[in-house]
């Protein structure tokens, strides 16, 4: 069963965009807006991470060896001004997606695996990961005219 | 005769339910003037808080002698707030604005109209030409301009210069009420009507103080509990205000917890079957995902987090469960708190679960602080459209362009609206480069004042003030225009229920000072806006004119004011909406609980309210309200900054009885002045014990912002919060220090957070992390707080009452 290697993917995924949004708040401090919502959405995040990491190990049990190049980097620091601003809300926006569409796969797995309480998880946590990435995309729609077209 | 400052409430005239409220007639009449020698008395209505009280302005020889409340007007029936009795006198101050003044050399000197209003349209021609253009000027207005002129100033920014960067400082008072109403029902504007006072059997206060904020509206709550088969009463509030006084149960909770509170009462409300299915099921959607949040909320957690005895949360549900025709009122305690817009769903949803809506008694206000704030959001001077359309729906949108005959994307629909903090953010970070400021005081009603003026004085920024007097914050402009206020120019404007009343000219404005609209007609013309067509966008020339077009913007929509004219206003206040088919107007909404939720109709397709992440329109659509109205539900958290060892106490801002605003202009009323003189400190006697400090001592508080000083009262504010007034600034300081120089220590807002809600944008003023330091001893003289008020002292503390005799001596007479 290779479901395990999707449950790591997502783990490490939401891991890795928590550290994002913790990353991305700090650098853009003087948006309070962003710093404190990217705050609360690490914090998500990581609560994410922990509700999967029993299914992650109980499912390695019965898993054939990680396939290559399982995991993707789609982040690699953050930059200043209000473009850096936009630029690094995306970069949240496509780790989110990869997130949201990961909860989707792994929801479907669960029906076939007939795991309840997988399921449970991936239904309570892929809401939250909707409205981040709606979020993110309300943020990013609030700073673009300004940022590409009136800022010097 | 009654001392208005002594009693600001006045005698009791008691009523009983279903009754109506008694007329009791309240004057005030300067310099020996008498009713007999007064030779015009010219309608208005308070421009000093929301509540929308009706007077008649007393005029000799072209001068204000005084004010007269309105007998016959159904918000008021003849009272007046003592913020207006005596707050016109401001208008006589030698120190009026009376000539433009420009920047020259780093000072301010005077000249006359043409340079001055030449300076700021060679400055926006330079700034809108180009790519982005409009995006260069930013526009933060007011709650306490008229209906017209907040209208005139919405189409040059909106379809003038197309521009999305328009806000006033409703968004410091009222943004929450707006954002809790739409999201709830669909549409902004109040459910309810004053008159739900004389029928209620419970009234809930939530973080409102109202016998401070609205004297007049506590008249009446405390006239019906004098009566027979007087209300309940509820008060949820961090101070020992005169409202928590009162009550029946006084919820003193930690600030920044509301949003834990609510989630218990309501689950305390569901658990014991207090809600009515029957209207849950066919008038609302969301109850399942509202049980299941606030599920989570047992009465001893909720204890816990909001520092309260279990048994009290208890009382507190079953007020609020066993009552019939429940009343409830959310102010600043929840608005300018953590998640506000959250914790406002919330009281709708106790409405909305218990059908206490649409029928006499069971009354809801979202209210406002500021007299005007109602048009403000009306009328699209701030991140509104006008008419309460909804941004994001091209019909609506589509309306206005053909209403004022310009491209579709002329008008900013294609982002959010930007709101007040971002504005500032913006002028930070340059790339808006003109802010016009008119009637408001940023530089000490902002949160973090240093940051405040350090914007403001940037040299990059072109700074335009249109005020009465050279506040702190004009002190900064490269250009003041000297304004016409109330009393001097006509206009209209709306209280918090609906009321729309008449403010005629009395007087002519001292020396050149113009009337606001006058003013944004000036700029209009000189820069020439032009329609689709080429024509003037702009056909008015005077208020009436404005309103008709106003008319004409409003028809359709909730906020329909189509049958009001400037003559019947004359004869008194008339809710919207009122239409052909209502043409006395209209005294509740939602009489048949049909909601404004219908996506052709709506105002806004809603926000996720932990986030604000918006809802796309497919989403909305989707849910197929139908006419049902929105529960909401959220878990609660914590505000963002909470006590630390460094700054182990909260700081909680607020009003007085006697002052308004940044009192620009009732720091210029003697019997105001008198009453409240000097900022102050809160604490209660337990931390004073602690930290060494006793009554009238001069302390130090400091956030990890700035520090100010004041000398402390001794009362009742919660163990571990301290409170300080937010009206003080440096004009009339002490020290002499001008503003944008010298010592600041005087202002709140030294202190506070730049931190908002997410979906109001409305900055958290009530919680901020603080410690307090004991500079010097009092050397026996109390803290010049009011003793009447939320700053009264102790029971026996010898301390001598606040009077103002016979200088404030006003007559109140029934009828």
């Amino acid at each position: 069963m290779h479901l395990a290697h999707y449950l790591g993917l997502l783990h490490k995924a939401q891991e890795r965009l928590g550290d994002a949004f913790t990353e991305v708040g700090e650098a853009h401090r003087e948006e309070p807006d962003v710093f404190h919502t990217c705050q609360k959405l690490a914090t998500q995040c990581r609560g994410h991470a922990e509700k999967l990491a029993p299914f992650a190990r109980r499912y390695a049990e019965d898993a054939p060896a990680e396939p290559d190049r399982l995991h993707s980097e789609l982040f690699s620091g953050t930059r200043s001004g209000g473009l850096g601003l936009l630029r690094d809300l995306q970069d949240l926006y496509l780790m989110a997606a990869e997130c949201d569409i990961s909860w989707t796969v792994i929801g479907q797995a669960a029906y076939g695996a007939r795991d309840e309480e997988l399921l449970a998880v991936v239904k309570s946590c892929e809401q939250e990961t909707a409205i981040q990435l709606k979020w993110l995309r309300t943020r990013m729609k609030q700073a673009a005219p300004q940022a590409l077209v009136v800022a010097e | 005769m009654v001392d208005r400052i002594a009693d600001p409430w006045g005698p009791r005239t008691p009523y009983g339910p279903g009754e109506r409220w008694p007329v009791r007639v309240d004057s005030f009449l300067a310099d020996g003037h008498t009713e007999a020698d007064v030779q015009r008395w010219v309608p208005s209505a308070s421009i000093l808080h929301s509540n929308g009280d009706a007077m008649d302005i007393a005029v000799v020889d072209d001068r204000i002698v005084g004010v007269r409340g309105r007998p016959g007007d159904r918000i008021n029936n003849g009272r007046v707030d003592p913020k207006d009795l005596y707050g016109w006198q401001a208008n006589h101050s030698p120190d009026r604005l009376r000539r433009p003044l420009v920047r020259e050399g780093g000072r301010l000197v005077e000249t006359d109209w043409d340079t001055a209003m030449g300076r700021i349209v060679a400055r926006s021609k330079e700034l809108r030409d180009g790519p982005g253009g409009w995006g260069h000027f930013g526009f933060y207005t007011s709650g306490q301009l008229f209906l017209e002129e907040y209208y005139t100033l919405g189409v040059i920014g909106k379809a003038g210069l197309g521009t999305p960067h328009m806000d006033g400082n409703t968004r410091l008072c009222t943004a929450t009420a707006a954002a809790a109403l739409k999201a709830s029902f669909g549409t902004d504007g109040q459910p309810g009507s004053y008159t739900d006072v004389d029928h209620c059997d419970a009234i809930a206060l939530w973080g409102h103080n109202v016998a401070e904020t609205q004297t007049v509206l506590w008249m009446r709550m405390l006239d019906r509990r004098r009566g027979p088969n007087p209300p309940a009463m509820l008060a949820v509030d961090p101070r020992a205000t005169p409202v928590a006084r009162e009550a029946d149960v006084h919820l003193a909770l930690r600030n920044g917890t509301n949003m834990a509170l609510l989630n218990g009462l309501l689950r305390e409300l569901i658990h014991r079957g207090w809600y009515d299915e029957e209207y849950v099921r066919a008038h609302t959607l969301g109850f399942e995902k509202l049980c299941e949040v606030v599920e989570d909320y047992p009465v001893a957690k909720v204890a816990e987090i909001c520092d309260l005895p279990a048994r009290d949360i208890e009382r507190a549900a079953e007020l609020l469960g066993g009552s019939e025709r429940l009343l409830s009122t959310v102010l600043q305690g929840f608005y300018q708190s953590n998640q506000a817009t959250a914790a406002s769903c919330q009281v709708n949803n106790i409405h909305l679960i218990r059908g206490m809506l649409g029928r006499p008694g069971a009354g809801l206000y979202q209210m406002n602080g500021q007299p005007t704030a109602q048009n403000n959001r009306e009328c699209g001077a701030d991140g509104d459209l006008p008419g309460l359309r909804n941004w994001e729906n091209e019909e609506h949108v589509a309306e206005l362009a053909k209403l004022w005959n310009v491209e579709v994307d002329t008008i900013p629909h294609w982002s959010p609206p930007t709101h007040a903090m971002q504005i500032f953010r913006y002028a930070e970070q340059g790339s808006i480069k003109l802010l016009w400021i008119s009637a408001t005081n940023p530089a000490v009603s902002l949160p973090d004042l240093a940051r405040i003026r350090r914007i403001l004085a940037q040299p990059e920024l072109f700074v335009v003030v249109q005020d009465l007097f050279l506040t702190e914050t004009a002190e900064l402009a490269d250009v003041v225009l000297p304004a016409a206020t109330w009393g001097e120019k006509t206009g209209t404007f709306t209280s918090v229920d609906r009321t729309v009343h008449i403010s005629d000219k009395a007087v002519e404005p001292p020396g050149e000072a113009r009337p606001d609209l006058d003013i944004f007609l000036d700029y209009a013309r000189r820069m020439d806006f032009r329609d689709s067509d080429g024509n003037p966008l702009i056909t008015w020339t005077g208020p009436e004119e404005v309103f008709e077009a106003w008319k004409e913007c409003s028809r359709g929509r909730p906020c329909d004011y189509t049958a009001i004219t400037y003559e019947r206003l004359r004869s008194g206040g008339i809710q919207w909406p009122c239409t052909d088919e209502q043409p006395d107007g209209t005294e509740r909404l939602y009489t048949d609980a049909v909601f404004n939720t219908d996506p052709d109709y709506c105002e806004s397709y809603g926000h996720d309210l932990a986030t604000g992440a918006e809802n796309l329109p497919e989403e909305y659509k989707a849910k197929q309200p139908g006419g049902r109205a929105f529960l909401h539900a959220v878990a609660y958290q914590p505000s963002p900054e909470v006590p630390s060892d460094d700054y182990p106490l909260l700081l909680t801002t607020g009003r007085t009885v006697y002052q308004f605003h940044t009192r620009t202009k009732t720091g210029r009323a003697t019997q105001l002045v008198h009453a409240a003189p000097e900022s102050w400190v809160e604490l209660n006697p337990a931390d004073a014990d602690k930290l060494g400090v006793g009554e009238g001592d001069l302390v130090r508080v400091e956030s990890p912002r700035g520090a100010v000083r004041g000398r402390a009262r001794i009362c009742g504010v919660r163990p571990g919060v301290v409170f300080v007034p937010f009206h003080y600034g440096y004009w009339d300081a002490a020290d002499g220090a001008a503003p944008g120089q010298g010592r600041h220590d005087r202002a709140a807002n030294e202190l506070t957070i730049t931190a908002w809600d997410p979906v109001s944008k409305q900055p958290i003023f009530k919680v901020a992390a603080v410690r307090v330091v004991k500079e010097a001893d009092s050397g026996g003289r109390p803290s010049p707080a009011p003793t009447v008020g939320g700053s009264a002292p102790l029971a026996g503390a010898d301390i001598p009452a606040t009077v103002g005799g016979p200088a404030a001596e006003a007559p109140s007479r029934g009828e």
